[in-house]
């Protein structure tokens, strides 16, 4: 079957929000302090917000009845179109908030791109979730700095945060058929070109934390796909569950 | 983690023109970190337009226990109210 490059990429931005929402949703009640617990809490129900959008946007142009509550909660991990980053388990709080910025730095210069694409229903919901998103942005880059410039041991699990999640990051900004697609339509933007901004944003922050930007691994990618980490299943079996057991269910 | 983190008091001011009100406090390690903190704790539900944040133990308060000589003396000088006056009618808003 073609798929629709429209629809892909609502469903590609709503996966991507979604999944991390959903992550940041498994700090609750179990951040370091109730302050942090609250602030890891809004950037998940942002998040959430966002997917909320994008879904229901690629509910309405595939035009088959799925609003995005069954986009979420019915499709298996082979369906799911995020990139590996943010499926990535939240570890230890470094993990989390390198992640965080890793991802928020990537969404905010792709908002502020995509708030200037000719169609209205992609433009309208990244100029709005730029606030959202340049505040995950700050608040994460300055989580990284405190940390990396911190202690001893708070630097050491930033170095082995970044150990784990930089073979992610290229993933974000590869152009596939249907991206290239999506621009021509209209939609899209060219990841590929965010690249430098990327880098000169993440390597200040870097040198601000007295981290070294990690030596480039073998890339892993495929989450655009459907081909995800281990780590997926386990979340949407989270997730999932109860719409599921009780579909029809109300509140 | 918290408790090694100092205190702020929070105050938010609700709209322009308005107060800066207290409104609780938080932890953090500074005051910038406050201010996040006071944003994603105290103004979830659009309660805010500015906060402030001071540490806590930079508050110099009154004495409970001198309540009686601090406040009281001022209960029955009725006459530092300004309600003595009679206003002609031409004086509107006051």
């Amino acid at each position: 079957m073609r798929q629709d490059p429209i629809m892909q990429s609502a469903l590609r931005l709503g996966d991507d929000a979604l999944i991390l929402g959903q992550r940041l949703s498994e700090w609750c009640g179990h951040a370091p302090t109730i302050e942090v617990d609250l602030s890891l809490a809004n950037l998940g129900l942002d998040l959430i917000g966002q997917a909320m959008h994008f879904l229901g946007l690629a509910g309405d142009i595939e035009g088959q009845g799925r609003d995005a509550d069954t986009l979420a909660f019915f499709r298996t991990d082979l369906d799911f179109t995020n990139c590996l980053l943010v499926e990535q388990p939240n570890g230890d709080f470094a993990q989390t908030m390198t992640r965080q910025w890793l991802y928020s730095t990537y969404q905010q210069l792709l908002f502020e791109a995509m708030a200037g694409v000719e169609d209205a229903r992609f433009a309208e919901v990244a100029d709005k979730a730029l606030k959202e998103v340049r505040y995950h942005a700050e608040l994460s880059a300055d989580w990284v700095i405190r940390l990396g410039d911190g202690t001893d041991v708070s630097h050491q699990k930033m170095v082995d945060a970044l150990g784990w999640l930089w073979r992610f990051v290229p993933e974000l900004f590869q152009m596939d058929e249907l991206d290239s697609l999506a621009v021509e339509a209209g939609v899209g933007v060219d990841k590929a070109a965010l690249r430098p901004a990327y880098d000169a944003a993440i390597n200040a922050v870097f040198e601000e934390a007295k981290l070294t930007r990690p030596d480039d691994q073998r890339t892993l990618t495929g989450g655009r796909h459907g081909h995800h980490s281990e780590h997926l299943g386990h979340l949407l079996a989270t997730m999932q569950h109860i719409p599921r057991s009780h579909p029809d269910a109300r509140w | 983690m918290s408790k090694d983190w100092p205190l702020w008091e929070v105050f938010i001011r609700a709209k322009g023109g308005l107060d800066h009100k207290h409104a609780g406090s938080v932890h953090a390690p500074d005051g910038e970190m406050a201010v996040n903190h006071a944003r994603d704790v105290y103004t979830r539900r659009m309660e805010g337009v500015s906060i402030w944040v001071v540490k806590s133990t930079d508050i110099v308060s009154s004495d409970p226990d001198a309540a009686g000589q601090m406040f009281e003396p001022a209960k029955d000088k009725i006459y530092r109210h300004p309600t003595f006056y009679e206003l002609p009618d031409e004086v509107k808003h006051m």
